[in-house]
């Protein structure tokens, strides 16, 4: 993870197409500028980025699903539950599932876990339209082979 | 129909926090309801799950913006109950 770059998936684990479902490692970093201010004397991985965790998890599921031809944006967020404290140096597993492939829109269950305990989860809508930018693109699938998403993955059913 | 709209004017009512006995089969969604574009989606996730349909709201927001289409014709909510029907029984054909 790079907090202060919004980089927050280290790498894909899993990617299964046909049940549209993946899942992902991150390791919160030890230092951080983020953690000067969240919080001082006591470092918290903040919640937002959680929840924005689980958003790249279940937008690089989005983005494989649509073989990098649209983007997801994140549009709501429900039932967020954050459950516990996460400190720097922990090794988070992300998992997402689509729940609904919209027109114009996709929903998303993800949660994160630490060693099998339950750490957060949400309900994400994302509105999801081709890249506004060709550069974006470019940008996400240089991305995704650092961190190991198949960029020709095939679409689903 | 009645009961397309019934399960339609539920949704948007629990969905949007809409009183139910203001929402008729005349009411523009946009105009009339205050349903912006976030809550509409919502309101799609909910009928999409709700008759298993995907509502093609893409190609009506193109429509609309190509001027082939007014809003009226998607979102008067008796209009999306005759589209919602004639989509179920697309996908029953």
């Amino acid at each position: 993870m790079r907090l202060e770059y919004f980089q927050l998936i280290d790498r894909i684990v899993d990617l299964d197409i046909s049940a549209r479902s993946v899942r992902a490692e991150a390791v919160v970093p030890d230092t951080s500028p983020v953690f000067e201010g969240h919080f001082p004397g006591y470092p918290l991985m903040p919640g937002v980025l959680l929840i924005e965790s689980m958003a790249q998890t279940a937008g690089w599921l989005v983005i494989a699903l649509m073989r990098f031809e649209r983007m997801p944006f994140l549009a709501a967020v429900k039932d967020a539950k954050l459950r516990t404290f996460v400190l720097p140096g922990s090794r988070l597993t992300l998992s997402a599932r689509l729940l609904h492939d919209g027109s114009g829109y996709a929903v998303a269950k993800a949660a994160a876990e630490i060693e099998g305990k339950a750490i957060c989860d949400a309900e994400l809508t994302f509105r999801v339209m081709p890249f506004p930018q060709s550069d974006l693109r470019t940008a996400l699938v240089a991305r995704a082979a650092q961190i190991g998403l198949p960029t020709r993955a095939p679409t689903h059913g | 129909m009645s009961s397309t709209f019934d399960m339609v004017a539920s949704i948007i009512a629990e969905t949007c926090d809409i009183p139910r006995d203001t929402i008729r089969p005349e009411c523009h969604a946009i105009e009339d309801l205050g349903i912006d574009s976030l809550d509409f989606l919502d309101i799609a996730f909910a009928i999409d799950k709700a008759f298993g349909i995907k509502l093609p709201l893409e190609q009506w927001t193109q429509e609309v913006n190509d001027g082939k289409a007014t809003t009226e014709q998607y979102f008067v909510l008796q209009n999306l109950c005759t589209r919602i029907d004639g989509l179920v029984a697309a996908k029953g054909a």
